[in-house]
């Protein structure tokens, strides 16, 4: 018979039912692996709690390494709340001790004690999924390996039996999957987890090394762990097969809106404002979120500079009250330090808050900030997955991007020029002997724009653009 | 020279061992635990001892709650400290050693 497609069961994990497309196998084992610390316990521990309290399937959770008291205890911060589950019936917890120093061993034995137990287990809360974790402890606890093996084979091939979907976890060994090589003995579906920490900075990943009957990426899908439990970004297939939209939004300076082709900007456009320090970044962002409030839609607002406050209060300065709005819950304001998590945890992060907050606009300030969190090729590489994944939700996408004062101006160190639509540069002009702000579209796909250099001030209502350099200097010519 | 404290092959005279043997059903591996086991104790113990069978498959309850996982499991309760010995205890002399039974010649 040829397999088509296993059915499955969705974990519940934040991303995880997306790259696996619906989830693990049903009524299999799946190994997940990774080194010590990886998150492998926990994922096991988050697809039971989903299973548990969103797909009413009951689970067990068989321990070797640590006591229920642990799990729970390690556990509590995700906000999983293991002794209530065990209370409502919904979860069964058994903690194997292998004790080596007490065991002699004095001739032929099996292992049938752990499948009564387990059997126990899964009997006693009616359990649809089940986790061994890890069960590569018992390698530790008795010396006749041949015998484990075969155990180990009956075990699968009993779980199987039962019908049980089980997580099976496993530490990495050099050069194989998993020490004791349980990859040999799950053949349906096999989970890598990575913990990589590079410049103090740590970054997970997750990586599908198989999953038979179904078409999977070999991609590695970044993946966070925070107070709300696992999320892993499914990456879409960076396509560029978006719908665009024809429709237009104001940037909210009707002058520049004149300068792209009348109209602002394209719906699920990706917009750049780029230039030095001082040259009135933010404040052009602060009109396009004012904007966009004001006309109802929902703005996600990342500060990596500065604190919501310090932002408002600035751009209270030049007459943009923006407080309101997030009073409102039109605005989110989230603030975090670039150097606080890793390239791919930001972007997971952004994707959890685009996920809760389903904003129309999202605005990054600044993302030449986000650098000093990766290398430069991460960060590009970063940003395109942003953009992919804003783009398949028309999300308009509006970045900053601050630019050293050495390096050339029409250059973003992230090097997405590509991927932008639109492009504006803010600059410090000298002329006159004065030195004032200007700004022009150094391109825009898809219309019809301005090829000139405005001059603008920052006033208390915000920016003012004044007629084009050139049409100044043609009139001072003229007089 | 030994000293009675040490001398583990010499169990006190009044001292009673409590023995217990954990099965899962009537297997081939059970059956000879048992019999292996009645037979070390008729040997070192001479009735001074109680051999207690539980069989798992009827209460796997215990096999958590005792923390047992290998079968058969033989677990010396008294005299203490507890002792464990895994396997149909075919092997004699580990067997004797799991139990501290065993002389040291």
């Amino acid at each position: 018979m040829v397999a088509g497609e296993l059915p499955k069961v969705p974990t519940g994990i934040d991303g995880l039912d997306q790259v696996t497309r619906g989830g693990l196998p049903k009524g299999r084992p799946t190994l997940v692996c990774g080194a010590a610390g990886c998150g492998k316990t926990l994922m096991a521990i988050e697809f039971l709690v989903r299973g548990a309290t969103l797909y009413a399937e009951p689970g067990v959770f068989v321990s070797f390494e640590e006591t229920a008291e642990e799990l729970e205890a390690n556990v509590r911060s995700l906000g999983f709340d293991l002794g209530r589950l065990v209370a409502d019936g919904k979860l069964a917890i058994d903690f194997v001790r292998i004790e080596p120093s007490e065991i002699v061993e004095g001739g032929a034995y099996d292992l049938e004690g752990l499948f009564l137990r387990l059997g126990f287990a899964i009997d006693s809360v009616g359990a649809k999924r089940v986790v061994l974790d890890t069960i590569e402890s018992l390698f530790g606890g008795f010396t006749n390996q041949a015998l484990l093996r075969s155990e180990i084979r009956r075990l699968f091939r009993w779980l199987k039996d039962r019908g049980v979907t089980a997580v099976i976890t496993g530490e990495r060994g050099e050069g194989t999957l998993t020490r004791q090589g349980l990859e040999e003995y799950v053949s349906d579906c096999v989970i890598l987890l990575d913990h990589r920490v590079t410049e103090q900075v740590s970054t997970r990943r997750l990586r599908i090394v198989k999953y038979r009957g179904t078409a999977h990426g070999t991609n590695e899908y970044p993946f966070l762990i925070d107070e709300k439990g696992m999320s892993v970004l499914p990456l879409t297939s960076l396509g560029l097969d978006h719908m665009a939209s024809d429709e237009r939004i104001s940037t909210g300076i009707s002058k520049l809106d004149a300068m792209l082709g009348g109209k602002g900007f394209y719906r699920g456009s990706s917009i750049l404002v780029s230039g030095t320090a001082g040259t009135g970044k933010t404040s052009m962002a602060a009109h396009f979120a004012a904007a966009a409030c004001a006309r109802g839609e929902k703005v996600l607002y990342l500060a990596f500079e500065e604190s919501p406050g310090q932002l408002y209060r600035n751009m209270r300065s030049i007459g943009i009250d923006l407080e309101p709005y997030a009073r409102k819950g039109m605005l989110l304001m989230h603030a975090s330090r670039p150097t606080l998590l890793g390239l791919e945890a930001h972007l997971v992060k952004i994707h959890k808050l685009i996920e809760e907050f389903d904003p129309r606009v999202v605005i990054l300030d600044p993302i030449s900030n986000l650098m000093s969190a990766g290398t430069s090729l991460d960060a590009s590489a970063m940003l395109l997955r942003l953009i992919d994944v804003l783009k398949s939700r028309s999300i308009t996408a509006f970045f900053i991007h601050l630019t050293s004062g050495g390096s050339a101006i029409e250059t973003t160190d992230v090097g997405v020029s590509s991927l932008i639509d639109t492009w504006i540069l803010m600059r410090h002009l000298e002329v006159d002997g004065e030195r004032n702000r200007g700004l022009y579209v150094l391109k825009s796909r898809g219309m019809k724009h301005s090829n000139q250099i405005h001059e603008f001030q920052l006033t208390d209502r915000g920016i003012e653009l004044r007629e084009a350099v050139g049409e100044r200097e043609r009139k001072r010519i003229a007089r | 020279m030994t000293t009675p404290a040490n001398d583990a092959s010499a169990p006190k005279a009044n001292e009673l061992w409590e023995l217990r043997l954990y099965t899962a059903g009537q297997t081939p591996k059970s059956l000879a635990a048992l019999a292996n086991l009645q037979r070390i104790c008729d040997e070192h113990l001479h009735g001074r001892y109680k051999i207690e069978v539980i069989d798992l498959m009827a209460n796997p309850r215990l096999a958590k709650d005792h923390q047992i996982v290998a079968i058969p499991t033989l677990v010396r309760k008294l005299p203490e400290p507890l002792r464990r010995v895994i396997g149909d205890l075919s092997n004699t002399e580990r067997a004797l050693v799991g139990l501290d039974l065993r002389r040291a010649a």
